[in-house]
């Protein structure tokens, strides 16, 4: 076999480096903004609304048009097609027409002959504004009946009745923050015009096939005229799910327009400003149970600010809802989700979709049935956690039948030493009045699979060349996560190859159409069993042509690292696969798979939405100063379940990544907008996610050992992109534990989400009993 | 090789070789000059306003006979600013198909990228640690890493990665000897000049005196000298900045000098220089030093830029003013000092007269009886524009508190003292009780405002509960008890 590249082999299982990591550490992997452009190439931008909501009385864009560089300016009026992105529900203008619905909606593009042209143009747009009252938070648009979806109710049993005759009974509020995803790459696209009204757009997108649905129907042609190209993202997190067909849509009109190639990058302030984020909740809950901690009743008024359109608050809102039960059993269940219309950016996906939200709800309500009882909360938590044989039906009907819980729970109890730590806190607590700890142990059960059934299939595209390399390319996008790397291990594991001979390529809608989104944590779950399957049809084509031409049978044949055993004889892949090609074999399959089990009714809120959960638990010591209500997580311990790992180093990396992204979601990232909807935290400077300081040394991670997936999945692995997310819930509850050891325990702890060192001071000043001023 | 490049034109060395550039404004970010002029793409743009360190870049310059190599922002470093120096970026440490270099490699051994965007700049920062401090610990690396997001890894796996660079061979490219051949010295050398370099728009005077001239002669003029606030104005404010008078290439302004009055430090000195030296006089700024911005500004930003700006939320100057510490004034031929805190009149008014520049700052040392502390509150612990920022320095002697002065930012339009709480203090003895009166008499002292990093009521309370840590650390033995950055896992 000729190959450039050093043979390195690996097996589906090993440690496996990333696919790209020695480019990303030289600075050669190319990213959008790094690919060469034409010579006649534009830059351009978008021109933002100053105003939350109003009508649009007069837009003057001829200083604009007229500043130094600039080559054209698109409008509404210059969308062939529709004005349109929103994938599900067509309220998302591309560019606002008539009216503004929040401060920063795109209104106007400008193309000039530099980036920096294009911002100093956009700057001289002339707008008169008719302004409207603008709703800004959840509250505010419970008030006033302002939805972009109905509502949606969930019950299960008579949680009303069952209220009223609970031993006990408790009513709170959970308050959970939004987040930006604050990738480092920023939405970008290039849109290249090609012959005969066809579009070539470059596009920085976890969905190819939805940037290329909405850039055809934007520029009104046929999906077969767009091809988009994504190689990799410098990350996703769900915020580049929906959001980059804006950004592409933009570029390919003006592209459209001048004729030109036109590159549309985002500055980071406009990227935080435009684009969708995690869905703020509220939750007020009502919950009854028994002398133990057993829920016996709950009712929850689930609400989000999903801003000014629907994008992707549909599903978001529905998965909240199958989160809110996360490991606990709710026989007598009411959760009524109001999905709640703001003049704010639209909200959108962020890793584990609205499934963080909803466990957020159920696990404050356990650590306060908890507090009010004067139990530990883990005792409490175990005595709701659903049964392997009974009280395992999910309040939308589906059978938890892959329970490991209750293992990762005693497992994780013993080996994070948490009932010392419980007593030795306690202690610390007791002899400390300036520096208080807490600790507290928490549970995650994740379902995967995209909930709309349709979304679970995925498609893939192998070739064998005829030196015996091979090309793989599938429907999934790499964000970094890692998924190339394993389906390179996964075609490698099939056709008995090196990985160093298996080449992954840039996603591409013209390669694998069709494609759903690299979300929903289903990236190599869906992807892997289609190049798996791709695979296996050549492996299968390999096999019978060598039976066939050396007189073997197929249990004669095994392939093995480069190298093909028939019989006596060993080969080299590259020898069979050419003499494959020259005996007229095709050495090209595509692959394609669904998932299998699934179903879901949305009208009843029923059925089997998920094939398989993960689970996993995380247990986090913190220390809060009470003077200052500054916080430091002083030590995590993990054990999270990915069946049998793919690539136990990728694995990894998500779980430790998930979960500082959690922490920075439920800490220091405080998204500001002030009393006009302006979005004030709009750059790394006032928007503050986690840095190193704020990895715990002390952070120990284990991945759950001998639980394969007990569905047939891709090597009976799990799914790991979102689920470790939620991990970080540990954290907030140890400070909320922390915030409580400052009273007396007549007061439960008022924290909402982030934890900024102001929440904790307040809440702590409000358990003592303290004023604020 | 030839030295001789006239004063219109910039020189810097890159791989090797002297890069001449000409003709382009003298605006122009190394970032945007890498990436969009020389189509070297490798370093990355991530918020072009000098938070996430995607585009970080090392540049060496010539110090003590070596050069001395140190990771910046390339995104609001004016690409003038380079001329006679070094650039090397994430190119420049491995060819392409070359062996990378030790930090990249154990990058990648340790699993260390995820999505990759960042990674370049992480890279360049651990290299540049790499050059500095061959075997760094866990404490020098988070420091060295303060300026670069990762919003992929959750940090763990770079901080490994940087744990296990193996001792330089000291043969490889980019190895610590390398990094000092004479070659690449003779090299440096080549390019410095001997008269001022001046593009239009842009000039660099050599002298003091020079200065002096050029202030006068150009009275509105920006003085410029790290550039890590008049970055933004161009990268994020877009604004024209059309005649610039760097201060870097002034040789009086790069001095710290030490007497009697006490640690003077030039107006071109570098955080990154300065704050050693002010820390080994008072140890107690040693967390706010720490915690000041990150690396890859304090390489850029001066101590002096920082108290010039004067934003009221800059976190040099509380612990300054609280020291007593004079700002040293220049205009045309003639100086004067000022202390810190009559400097600044109102929000962003400075007792500062056309034509007149800020020339050094000198703190004082350390007087008998000194109890002194800085504290920052932000929502993260770095790298974070502080909600109130404080220093305290109060004296005692036998026991009683004989002067005190307290001083703030957050806490009003600009830094500034707390007289009523400062009256609350003194001709007190120190006790708790009396540290309780103080932090009441701050609510005469400020009314302060609610914005996105914290509102008006928390600013005050925790303005009053610093000066109640501030009494209570300096009667308890155990600062875990009162610190969370003290403590250790149960």
């Amino acid at each position: 076999m000729s190959l450039s590249k050093p043979v390195v082999t690996a097996r589906v299982g090993d440690d496996l480096r990333h696919e790209s990591a020695h480019l990303h550490v030289s600075g050669r992997a190319v990213y959008c903004d790094d690919l060469p452009l034409p010579a006649n190439a534009l830059h351009a931008v978008f021109g933002l609304s100053p105003i939350a909501h109003g009508h649009v009385r007069s837009a003057d864009l001829t200083q604009v048009l007229s500043a130094p560089g600039v080559v054209a300016v698109a409008t509404a009026a210059d969308i062939p097609g529709d004005n349109n992105y929103g994938g599900i529900i067509p309220d998302d203008p591309i560019f606002a027409d008539g009216l503004v619905q929040y401060a920063g909606q795109p209104m106007f593009a400008v193309a000039a002959s530099s980036h920096l042209a294009a911002r100093k143009a956009a700057q001289r747009a002339q707008f008169e504004f008719e302004r409207l009252p603008a709703i800004l938070d959840i509250r505010s648009a419970l008030a006033a009946d302002s939805h972009v979806m109905p509502t949606q109710t969930l019950v299960r049993g008579s949680p009303h009745q069952q209220l009223g005759s609970a031993a006990h009974r408790l009513s709170g509020t959970v308050v959970i923050g939004g987040q930006d995803h604050l990738y480092l790459e920023g939405h970008i696209a290039i849109a290249i015009p090609q012959e005969d009204g066809v579009m070539l757009v470059h596009s920085s997108t976890q969905h190819p096939t939805e940037v290329q649905h909405v850039v055809a129907h934007a520029l009104g042609r046929a999906l077969q005229d767009v091809t988009v190209q994504c190689r990799r993202m410098g990350g996703g997190f769900g915020g580049k799910e929906s959001q980059a067909a804006l950004i592409a849509a933009a570029a390919a009109v003006l592209a459209n327009k001048t004729g030109r190639p036109v590159k549309l990058r985002l500055d980071r302030a406009a990227d935080m400003l435009m684009t969708g984020k995690r869905h703020d909740f509220l939750a007020d809950y009502d919950v009854g149970f028994d002398a133990e901690g057993r829920i016996t009743a709950l009712t929850v008024m689930l609400a989000s600010r999903c801003g000014y359109s629907a994008d992707l608050s549909g599903p978001v809102n529905d998965r909240a809802v199958c989160h809110i039960d996360n490991a606990y059993y709710l026989e007598h269940v009411e959760i009524v989700s109001h999905r709640c219309k703001t003049h704010t950016v639209s909200n959108t996906a962020f890793r584990g979709f609205g499934g963080p939200q909803g466990m957020m709800v159920i696990e404050q309500i356990i650590e306060d049935i908890a507090r009010t009882l004067g139990r530990d909360a883990l005792a409490v938590r175990r005595a709701n956690y659903y049964g392997l044989h009974t009280r395992n039906v999910t309040p939308y009907g589906m059978t938890v039948e892959d329970n490991v819980l209750h293992t990762i729970t005693d497992q994780l109890e013993a080996s994070s030493d948490y009932r010392r730590r419980r007593r030795a806190i306690a202690e610390w607590n007791a002899a400390n009045p300036v520096v208080k700890r807490g600790l507290a142990l928490t549970p995650v059960k994740f379902g995967i699979s995209f909930n709309a059934t349709f979304y679970n299939q995925a498609g893939a595209l192998l070739h064998v060349y005829k030196d015996g390399s091979v090309r793989i390319n599938h429907g999934g996008t790499e964000m970094g996560q890692g998924l190339h790397t394993k389906i390179v291990q996964i075609v490698a594991e099939e056709l008995g190859l090196p990985v160093s001979a298996i080449r992954v390529t840039a996603t591409d809608t013209g390669t694998v159409p069709n494609t759903s989104a690299t979300a929903a944590s289903s990236g190599s779950d869906l992807n892997g069993k289609a190049a798996q399957a791709a695979a296996r049809t050549i492996r299968e084509r390999l096999l019978n042509f060598a039976c066939t031409t050396y007189r073997v049978t197929r249990s004669d044949i095994r392939f093995d690292q480069g190298w093909v055993q028939i019989g006596a004889e060993r080969i080299r892949f590259a020898d069979l696969a050419k003499q494959a090609y020259l005996a007229r074999v095709q050495l090209s399959a595509t692959g394609f798979y669904r998932t299998p089990k699934i179903h879901w009714d949305r009208t009843t809120f029923s059925g089997r939405p998920f094939f398989y959960f993960a689970y996993g638990a995380a247990v986090a010591e913190v220390a809060i100063d009470t003077l200052t209500g500054e916080t430091r997580l002083l030590r995590a311990d993990i054990l999270h379940d990915v069946g049998r790992s793919l690539n136990p180093a990728l694995d990894r990396g998500q779980i430790e990544g998930g979960f500082l992204q959690g922490v920075g979601w439920l800490t220091t990232e405080e998204l500001w907008w002030n009393a006009n909807g302006e979005l004030k935290t709009h750059a790394p400077s006032t928007y503050k996610i986690p840095t190193a300081r704020d990895w715990a040394q002390d952070t120990r991670v284990a991945l759950l050992a001998q639980e394969p997936n007990r569905e047939d999945t891709i090597h009976r692995s799990k799914a790991v992109g979102e689920p470790p997310l939620m991990l970080a819930i540990s954290v907030l509850h140890a400070i909320r534990d922390a915030v409580a050891a400052c009273g007396d325990g007549s007061v439960l702890p008022n924290l909402p989400s982030p934890a900024t060192p102001e929440a904790v001071l307040k809440a702590v000043m409000a358990v003592r009993g303290e004023g604020s001023t | 090789m030839s030295a001789a490049a006239d004063s219109r034109t910039l020189q810097f060395l890159l791989d090797g070789e002297v890069v001449r550039v000409a003709d382009l404004p003298p605006t122009t970010t190394v970032l945007e000059w890498l990436r969009e002029h020389r189509g070297r793409c490798g370093t990355k743009e991530g918020c072009n306003e000098g938070d996430c360190g995607a585009c970080t870049v090392v540049i060496g310059e010539l110090r003590d006979g070596g050069i001395r190599h140190r990771a910046i922002n390339s995104c609001i470093r004016l690409l003038p600013t380079i001329d006679g120096l070094e650039l090397v970026t994430v190119e420049s440490l491995a060819a392409a198909d070359q062996p990378l270099h030790p930090v990249q490699q154990a990058m990648v051994d340790c699993h260390a990228s995820q999505c990759g965007f960042c990674t370049p700049g992480f890279v360049m920062s651990l290299f540049a640690l790499n050059l500095e401090n061959p075997a760094p610990t866990r404490d020098q690396v988070v420091d060295a890493l303060s300026g670069n997001l990762c919003r992929c890894t959750g940090y763990r796996p770079i901080i490994d990665a940087a744990l296990a660079v193996p001792p330089s061979t000291e043969t490889t490219r980019w190895s610590r000897r390398d990094a000092q051949s004479a070659a690449r010295v003779a090299a440096l050398q080549s390019i410095q000049r001997s008269t001022a370099l001046a593009v239009p728009g842009f000039t660099a005077p050599r002298t003091l005196d020079e200065l002096a001239e050029a202030r006068a002669a150009q009275p509105d003029a920006t003085l410029l000298a790290g550039g890590t606030d008049i970055g933004l104005w161009i990268t994020q404010q877009l604004r024209e900045l059309p005649s610039l008078i760097y201060l870097g290439n002034v040789a009086e302004l790069q001095a710290i000098r030490q007497d009697d009055a006490g640690i003077t430090v030039g107006a071109a000195v570098t955080f990154s220089d300065a704050w050693p030296v002010l820390v080994a006089a008072h140890p107690a700024l040693d967390d706010l030093a720490r915690r000041f911005a990150s690396p890859l500004v304090n390489n850029s930003a001066t101590l002096c830029g920082n108290l010039g700006n004067g934003s009221p939320i800059g976190d040099s100057m509380p612990a300054l003013i609280a020291l007593g510490a004079r700002m040293n004034l220049r205009c045309g031929p003639s100086s004067r000092s000022v202390p810190l805190d009559a400097f600044y009149l109102g929000y962003q008014r400075k007792d500062l007269a056309a034509g007149e520049f800020i020339v050094s700052v000198t703190v004082p040392h350390a007087r008998p009886g000194l109890r002194l502390a800085s504290y920052k509150l932000s929502k993260r612990v770095d790298q974070d524009i502080s909600a109130v920022c404080a220093g305290f320095a109060v004296t005692v002697i036998d026991g009683v508190i004989v002067d005190a002065r307290l001083a703030f930012g957050g806490m009003a339009a600009i830094p500034a003292r707390a007289p009523q709480a400062e009256a609350a203090l003194i001709g007190q003895p120190w006790s708790h009780a009396v540290f309780d009166d103080a932090a009441e008499a701050l609510r005469q002292d400020f009314q302060p405002l609610s914005d996105l990093r914290a509102t008006r009521d928390y600013r005050l309370i925790a303005a009053g509960n610093l000066l109640r840590r501030f009494a209570r650390e300096h009667d308890s033995a155990s600062a875990a008890s009162l610190r969370v950055s003290a403590l250790q896992p149960r």
